[in-house]
């Protein structure tokens, strides 16, 4: 034998392998991190600013004409308006790591125990909206990568291109109609009585969690079906298939695990969206969660509120970019290690 | 190399008769009658152009044809046994354990999800039966490893794909291939795209195992060299059909049909400056083939009757057979040498390059380099992968700016950006990219893209750029016509061709060619060479021309610069240093390359 | 390169003169372009001639709050006992206009955001598109709220918001289509003749964007719809007693037991407008790029964008 080994490209020892296998995603933690931090450092000066921007006095224009004088004075007060602009922000942004956000204008509430119980009832929503989607997104998508160009296929990829082009608050006004108007299967509305939440009345987060599960599946389901048809039409898949390999576990173990990456990423995407998305399908149920507060607040414009929930919005949206960006690169291999 | 191997029983070998694959839709045909035999211990090279279908043969002979084709008649007989006629179930099972395929790119045929080992064991574990009792799957793994020159090492099972070297992902690929001891092994391209050394170590272990397993070979190439030395017997492919087959050593000493005679007359040789005859026009696309001779537009002995019907096989010689009515004549077949350059008045260095030393990031990947490109001569930079030829092409031209050295040209140094360069600098010094697909814009037309230095260089007016263009055109051998095409309606060397007329049009005197016939067949690369030969003779350019292909520098170039690691480990006259080379690394390189003149030398 | 690499790359590279046309020739011949289109432009049509056929006034009152349909009111009446076929026929011409208008604006100022870091490279690309992370921090919708909670609802500041809210979207897009083009040879090319930036974006990098920026277009267009009707949905954008599709759905939500036409008429108008853009949108994709390349840009998009 004529042949001779290259040279290995890394060290030939399993330890250090580990210690650098780990490097990166703890580069990109941090990098994004860092970016995230700044990120919303951004987003909350311009939350603060944007009080400051309000026409005239921010404390006038949010009490109106009937303002007494003392009002005013104890308004001002609250928004920090008696101090200098940046000795306000500062006050208010560390209010925030003491978990002191103000005090609600309008319920006189501090803003923590107003959202403490909303957040609670978004994030259950969120929750279950996001498993039943990616459940059902990743099976079908698989399903019809497998059976491409079938019936199934064809009628599921027109289901959701309309399913996707519709706005959320539509599906959630048609999901009402039929459900819930004419069917009467459930409530139509999900208001709590105080001092509950919303697991306490499952049957009130059924519609809710079908609209989004609606909106989501659709994006799901096309980029999982188009990562395993991409993964099925590679040319790994054909020389597995050229080795033995078919059927089953040529979808199951050669294309599936290299379709992870796209899928987890647009998953996380869709988690990303719903922690936007909230706000108009909450409307729409009144389901009593951080996007309805929102809307209410803006009505009344209670300011402290406003901000304290843009400010927890964006984070989540920061947040779960983040961890989208590390779940991809642990499911992909040829980025997760070194060359 | 054996030659037609011990007589064996009629029953073992592979015989594969009226191969046809056609589009699912309209039932085009893509390869029509492909037949041909082959012993246990034997290789097969099959030889064609891009487009010539010899891919599609290459899985069809595993019973598989891509998205929307369909095998639509033929015998793949192993032992007797056709693995087409096998039902889905025993088909999967034929595969990989009966005949088995090694795919041309191993770094897209490996799975990027799984680490090595779990994909050898894998082809072991989808059969039954494969081991001799006793033999447990990693004893095997190890086994075909050690075969293929890797380390039986557990660490190197461990990786993934992507942590591999080119090389050694070849290397498990066909460890792959051999692990259940098939009956057949398909190799298509296996050495593509891999370093010169490189591909020699994987041509004897291919040709090493197939002797020891006495298994057949069916190895799938563009490149004749390569072919002629690894197989026992030869096919040409030509448009989906089998053009000519026939003992190795035979058909390149004696090739019969014109098309076989052409692409070896077009193919460069290391150790003899030949003139490269290059064929002029490109293949029929399927589903527009002629009822005649699909070669007969391209062919200088055809005759009405190519047009009329298409020829069947004929035998030539013993064990040859063509398919052409008006074959070359036996024993008449010749390579010319290279004219001699005309010699040209030394009219010194036009482009002096001292201590370049260049970075990329944090490595140093240029080493003190030295160059002189005298006036009117063609200079060649040759060296592999990761010798940093194509960043020294791209300091030159401005592309790379981590520099520092002395660059100049005509005693003028050259700043490293465009931008610290003058008019005229950039004027004399024009550059033609290594890919052709990429070099034009694709929303101007040909003609646009000419005219579009002339825009920045010129103030010439509409009508004398038209013209520009159309005797610029008229230099590379493109008709006028040309002018008014999309990029898109071009063929790669004729895309090149324009490449090259665009940087002419402002009359440089310095022509940097940054591999530019490396996407390109070989007839096709034969035609540019020419090309470039004749514009520099005829107009006196300077040619600075990097490669990686020595065998090109033989016919072209005059001087020569050999690159190794980032350092000028040998540069002269090209004679002198192709005929005896003496640094190692030369002679290594030319040991390595595989050459038709040589063996020829030998079958002789 | 491998022949075979070349011949992908002559896939890849499918792009030439007149590329937007023969993309929208294809969407054509598709039944997804045909239906979409005509979808889209049965409710164009609806907006902007039915305030000529409409039969009442916004205003009107034609009937008892909440009729089901009677004569003179086909579709019935709303909760203020206005005429809803009147009210779907007039409410739909300023979304459209603010639609189309904020993102064409959303356009141009996601190109020049995009196309600028891509070819300028260096710290302008990292400020550009740093800046536009940022900005993606914002949950669309959450941020055109806080800007019309706080400085009111003026049209133009509407139609500057949304454009803003689509503009990191769109540059994100087009700065990496225009980092690929960049880098392309030919472009290099013409850089290294010492064509000046401008020239080089205008002529040679920007033309080779204009499909996929079409593609954007179509699908920003959709969000920008659903981001403005949604506004209005939640009582946001317009004055009380205008009539628009957004607001028709939320206030007739009350009577929908006893008229559901006052919801349904408004939101199916919405659903085939939206439907019929995306639709529309994904056959000029398709025919531009191929399915599987149309798919990802599609739900890369969509996904990113949608509030």
């Amino acid at each position: 034998m004529t042949a001779q080994l290259e040279s290995p490209a890394a060290p030939t020892t399993g330890e250090p392998e580990r210690i650098r296998a780990a490097h990166p995603i703890l580069s990109l933690l941090l990098n994004r991190a860092g970016w995230g931090v700044f990120s919303v450092l951004v987003v909350s000066v311009i939350v603060y600013a944007s009080t400051l921007v309000l026409p005239g006095d921010a404390a006038q224009a949010i009490l109106g004409q009937q303002a007494t004088p003392e009002r005013l004075e104890v308004l001002r007060e609250q928004l920090g308006l008696d101090q200098s602009a940046w000795a306000g922000f500062v006050h208010w942004f560390t209010g925030i790591f003491r978990g002191d956000f103000g005090t609600s204008l309008s319920t006189r509430q501090p803003v923590t125990e107003l959202l403490g119980p909303k957040l609670l009832n978004s994030a259950a929503l969120v929750l279950v909206a996001a498993v039943v989607s990616t459940a059902l997104g990743v099976a079908l998508g698989a399903l019809t990568a497998s059976r491409r160009d079938g019936v199934l296929d064809h009628v599921l990829g027109i289901v959701a291109l309309v399913a996707s082009a519709m706005p959320e608050y539509i599906v959630g006004v048609f999901v009402v109609l039929f459900l819930a108007v004419d069917l009467h299967a459930f409530p139509a509305i999900s208001v709590l009585a105080p001092g509950q939440h919303i697991w306490d009345e499952p049957s009130k987060m059924v519609l809710p969690v079908l609209t989004l599960t609606i909106v989501v599946v659709p994006y799901i389901l096309r980029m999982c079906r188009g990562s395993v048809i991409e993964a099925l039409d590679s040319d790994y898949a054909e020389v597995a298939r050229l080795k033995g390999v078919g059927g089953r576990r040529l979808l199951y173990r050669h294309a599936l695990p290299n379709a992870l990456a796209p899928t987890v990423q647009v998953i996380g995407l869709s988690l990303i969206y719903l922690a936007g998305g909230i706000v108009l399908v909450e409307t729409v149920f009144q389901f009593p969660g951080l996007g309805l507060a929102l809307v209410d607040a803006i009505t009344a414009r209670d300011v402290p509120v406003i901000q304290a929930l843009v400010l927890l919005l964006s984070t989540c949206y920061v947040v779960l970019n983040i961890l989208a960006d590390v779940a991809v690169l642990l499911v992909t291999p040829r980025r997760r290690l070194p060359r | 190399m054996s030659t037609l191997g011990a007589v064996a029983p009629a029953t073992t070998g592979l015989r594969v008769s009226g191969l046809t694959v056609v589009g699912k839709s309209r039932r085009t045909p893509i390869v029509e009658d492909v037949a041909f035999e082959l012993r246990p211990g034997q290789v097969l090279g099959m030889v064609g152009e891009s487009g010539s279908g010899k891919s599609t043969v290459a899985v069809a002979l595993l019973g598989l044809a891509r998205r929307g084709l369909q095998i639509a008649a033929g015998e793949v007989r192993i032992d007797e046994r056709d693995v087409l006629a096998l039902p889905p179930g025993q088909l999967r099972e034929a595969r990989g354990s009966l005949i088995s395929y090694v795919p041309q790119d191993p770094g897209a045929g490996l799975n990027p999800g799984h680490r090595v080992g779990w994909q050898l064991r894998e082809a072991l574990t989808v059969h039954r039966g494969v081991l001799p009792a006793g033999q447990s799957v990693d004893d095997r793994v190890l086994e075909v490893l050690a075969e293929v020159g890797l380390p039986a090492d557990p660490e190197l099972l461990g990786r993934y794909p992507h942590q591999l070297s080119g090389g050694q992902q070849q290397r498990v690929a066909i460890a792959m291939a051999f692990a259940a001891r098939p009956r057949v092994i398909v190799l298509d391209e296996p050495t593509t795209g891999l370093d010169v050394t490189t591909q020699r170590r994987v041509l004897d272990t291919v040709r090493e195992l197939t002797a020891r397993h006495q298994v057949m070979s069916v190895y799938i190439s563009h490149d004749l060299a390569v072919v002629a030395q690894i197989a026992d017997r030869v096919a040409v492919m030509y448009a989906g059909r089998l053009a000519e087959i026939g003992p190795a050593a035979q058909l390149f000493a004696d090739p019969r049909h014109p098309y076989t005679a052409g692409l070896i007359a077009a193919a460069p040789s290391a150790v003899r400056a030949t003139t490269l005859e290059g064929i002029e026009g490109r293949p029929p696309r399927p589903g527009a083939w002629p009822a005649g001779c699909g070669f007969a537009d391209r062919c200088h002995r055809v005759q009405p009757d190519c047009r009329a019907t298409l020829p069947e096989l004929v035998t030539v010689g013993a064990g040859q057979e063509a398919r052409c009515f008006h074959p070359v004549e036996r024993g008449t077949f010749k390579i010319a040498d290279r004219p001699a350059a005309p010699q040209v008045p030394d009219r010194g260095t036009v482009l002096e390059v001292r201590n370049l030393v260049a970075h990329y990031g944090a490595r140093e990947v240029l080493h003190e380099v030295d160059i002189d490109l005298r006036a009117g001569r063609c200079t060649a930079v040759v060296g592999e992968s990761g010798s940093g030829k194509t960043t020294l092409a791209r300091c030159l031209v401005g592309l790379h700016d981590r520099w520092h050295g002395s660059v100049t040209f005509e005693d003028v140094a050259i700043g490293p950006r465009p931008k610290d360069r003058s008019t005229e600098l950039r004027r004399q010094i024009q550059y033609v990219f290594q890919n052709p697909y990429a070099s034009l814009n694709p929303r101007m037309s040909v003609g646009q893209n000419i005219e579009e230095p002339l825009r920045h260089f010129t103030r010439l007016d509409r009508r004398a750029r038209r013209d520009r263009v159309e005797s610029v055109l008229s230099e590379v051998a493109l008709s006028t016509a040309y002018a008014d095409r999309m990029p898109d309606q071009l063929s790669g060397g004729e895309r090149q061709r324009v490449a090259v007329g665009r940087a002419l049009t402002v009359e440089p005197e310095v022509l940097v060619c940054d591999e530019i016939t490396s996407a390109l067949d070989v007839s096709v690369q034969a035609l540019l060479v020419e090309q470039l030969r004749r514009l520099q003779h005829e107009r006196g350019l300077s040619l600075l021309f990097i490669t990686h292909n020595l065998a090109v520098v033989r016919s072209l170039a005059q001087d020569v610069v050999v690159l190794e690691g980032g350092r000028v480990v040998e540069h002269g006259p090209v004679e002198t240093v192709l005929s005896d080379p003496s640094h190692s690394y030369t002679q290594k390189l030319l040991a390595d390359l595989p050459d038709l003149g040589r063996t020829e030398a030998v079958a002789s | 390169m491998t022949t075979e690499a070349v011949d992908a790359g002559r896939r890849g590279n499918r792009r030439e003169r007149g590329a937007i046309r023969r993309a929208l020739r294809g969407a054509l011949r598709s039944w997804r372009g045909r239906i979409g289109l005509v979808m889209a432009l049965a409710v164009l049509a609806l907006a902007f001639l039915g305030p000529l056929v409409a039969p009442h006034a916004a205003t009107d009152f034609v009937a008892l709050p909440s009729s089901p349909r009677g004569p003179g009111y086909p579709l019935g009446s709303d909760g203020l006992g206005q005429d809803v076929l009147s009210r779907v026929l007039l409410g739909g011409r300023k979304l459209l206009l603010l639609a189309v208008l904020s993102t064409g604006l959303a356009l141009v100022l996601g190109t020049l955001i995009g196309v600028t870091a891509a070819y300028r490279r260096g710290w302008a690309e990292t400020a550009l598109m740093r800046g536009v992370d940022v900005l993606l921090a914002f949950p669309q919708l959450v941020f055109v709220l806080l800007v019309v909670s706080v400085l009111g609802t003026p049209t133009w500041l509407l139609v500057l918001t949304v454009a803003i809210a689509q503009a990191p979207q769109i540059a994100r897009v087009v700065h990496a289509g225009a980092q690929d083009i960049c880098e392309r040879d030919f472009v290099q090319a013409v850089a290294l003749w010492g064509v000046p930036p401008r020239q080089v974006i205008a002529r040679h990098v920007l033309p080779s964007l204009s499909t996929p920026l079409a593609v954007e277009a179509g699908l920003r267009l959709g969000f920008s719809i659903v981001i403005i009707s949604g506004l209005n949905f939640l009582g946001f954008g317009v004055q009380p007693g205008t009539p628009s599709w957004g607001v028709m759905i939320n206030e007739n939500r009350l009577g929908m037991a006893s008229n559901p036409w006052g919801v349904v008429a408004p939101a199916l108008v919405l659903a085939i407008l939206a439907i019929g853009t995306n639709l529309f949108t994904d056959a000029f994709a398709r025919a531009a790029f191929g399915e599987d390349r149309a798919d990802d840009t599609v739900i890369g998009s969509g996904m990113g964008a949608t509030p």
